[in-house]
């Protein structure tokens, strides 16, 4: 799961740092632009360097809470069959959290500071997650629009100039695909099911529809960092165009479930061969982001809780395995 | 309570018998038998591996990106090493 052009509350990308020199900066660049991957320990512009540990620990954020709408579901999974294949994905959505945040630490980051941030509320996560998942239609349109959207996103991260965060992010997507294959599962089955169960097919989508397009971030004349980071090769698609896609793909799917799309504007033109859709709603988007979604504070709060309550686990861990290697060393 | 952090591994898996261990990623871990178990739940869910090694990140050794081209110069003018260097005169076969 995941992301969302969050990139919006950076401080402005490229501060002078004294010690890099213009040979070195195109130099770097010379290497983006032949396609090379950047590597943990090479040389890299500061700016550079941020940008990814922002818009990295923010997507492994994006994962743990991205934990929480599903897990809410856990143990109201309507079959044994079903509750096995929501346990297994949001096992992935935390292994996904895992191999993100140790992709940000090669940046000199600690994995400490990265939980420290989120905890405090310093840094961000994808605003879908503050959403609830009311039902267990719900289920089946994160999996299909959420994941859907967030594989739009992450395939073109797979090429992503920098070497950990592109291996990540393979790994992410070859798991992916489980995802939103298992919520379409889930509709296909509520859509041929009865009245009432398509009418929650249907309200999910109503409500999923337009926070999962937001996910994609503000629209390109809005957006203040793509610019940069397209040039350095972090990003290779705009927000506009990956939100594009994923409607155009999108649409047709819920047509198959007959679905309505909550969009009275939504439009297939001939001409271009893409739909026409209706406008997005920034305020919300603004709203959610600035932290009064419907969930944000209980996203939070819950985090902060497993966190304290965990404390006390990996207190005994870290003393066993110093007794033990006090043992070892005598 | 302190909450200081858990050592960094390195995790390297051998997808199956006859390849290579290659490295997956890290995790961090109390110690080594968590480690171990941490990384089969990290980077093993699908059966992606046969054989895990972790090493802690600290024990390893590693060359110097920045000393890149010096480190590896020696091997730059030996292209006398490769089979592609001789010209084998027609008609000369099986080599």
């Amino acid at each position: 799961m995941y992301t969302q052009g969050l990139d919006q509350k950076d401080k402005p990308a490229g501060t002078p740092q004294g010690a890099e020199t213009p040979g070195q900066v195109e130099a770097f660049q010379d290497r983006i632009d032949a396609e090379d991957k950047i590597e943990a320990k090479d040389w890299m512009p500061e700016a550079y360097r941020r940008t990814l540990i922002r818009q990295i620990s923010q997507h492994a954020h994006s994962e743990i809470i991205g934990m929480q709408p599903e897990g809410n579901w856990l143990t109201r999974a309507p079959t044994l069959k079903r509750k096995a294949i929501l346990l297994a994905k949001i096992q992935d959505e935390a292994g996904h959290g895992l191999y993100l945040y140790s992709a940000a630490e090669t940046l000199g980051v600690s994995r400490a500071q990265m939980v420290t941030d989120l905890l405090s509320g310093k840094a961000k996560y994808s605003s879908i997650f503050n959403y609830p998942a009311l039902t267990w239609a719900d289920i089946g349109a994160i999996g299909w629009l959420v994941d859907g959207a967030a594989i739009m996103n992450q395939i073109p991260l797979c090429r992503c100039s920098y070497g950990p965060y592109s291996r990540a992010m393979i790994r992410i997507c070859k798991e992916e695909s489980f995802h939103q294959r298992q919520g379409f599962d889930i509709l296909v089955a509520l859509c041929n099911g009865t009245d009432e169960q398509k009418a929650m097919a249907q309200d999910a989508l109503d409500r999923w529809w337009w926070p999962s397009l937001m996910m994609f971030g503000p629209s390109d004349n809005e957006s203040k960092h793509s610019a940069q980071s397209m040039a350095w090769k972090i990003k290779r698609f705009t927000n506009d165009e990956l939100r594009q896609k994923f409607i155009d793909v999108t649409v047709p799917q819920a047509e198959f479930l007959g679905l309505k799309v909550p969009d009275d504007e939504l439009e297939f033109d001939e001409k271009t061969g893409h739909y026409r859709h209706g406008e997005i709603d920034w305020q919300e988007f603004l709203d959610v982001l600035a932290g009064n979604g419907p969930c944000n504070r209980q996203r939070m709060a819950k985090r902060r809780k497993a966190h304290e309550d965990g404390a006390w686990v990996r207190e005994a861990a870290r003393v066993y395995a110093e007794k033990h290697a006090a043992k070892d060393a005598a | 309570m302190s909450d200081k952090e858990w050592p960094l591994y390195e995790v390297f898996i051998r997808s199956k018998s006859g390849l290579s261990h290659r490295h997956a990623g890290s995790i961090h871990a109390a110690d080594d038998q968590m480690a171990l178990d941490a990384a089969r739940d990290t980077y093993t869910r699908r059966n992606e591996g046969v054989s895990i090694w972790v090493v802690r990140s600290s024990q390893i050794v590693a060359s110097d990106p920045a000393e890149t081209a010096a480190f590896f110069e020696p091997a730059e003018d030996k292209i006398y090493r490769h089979p592609t260097f001789y010209d084998m005169p027609d008609g000369v076969e099986n080599l």
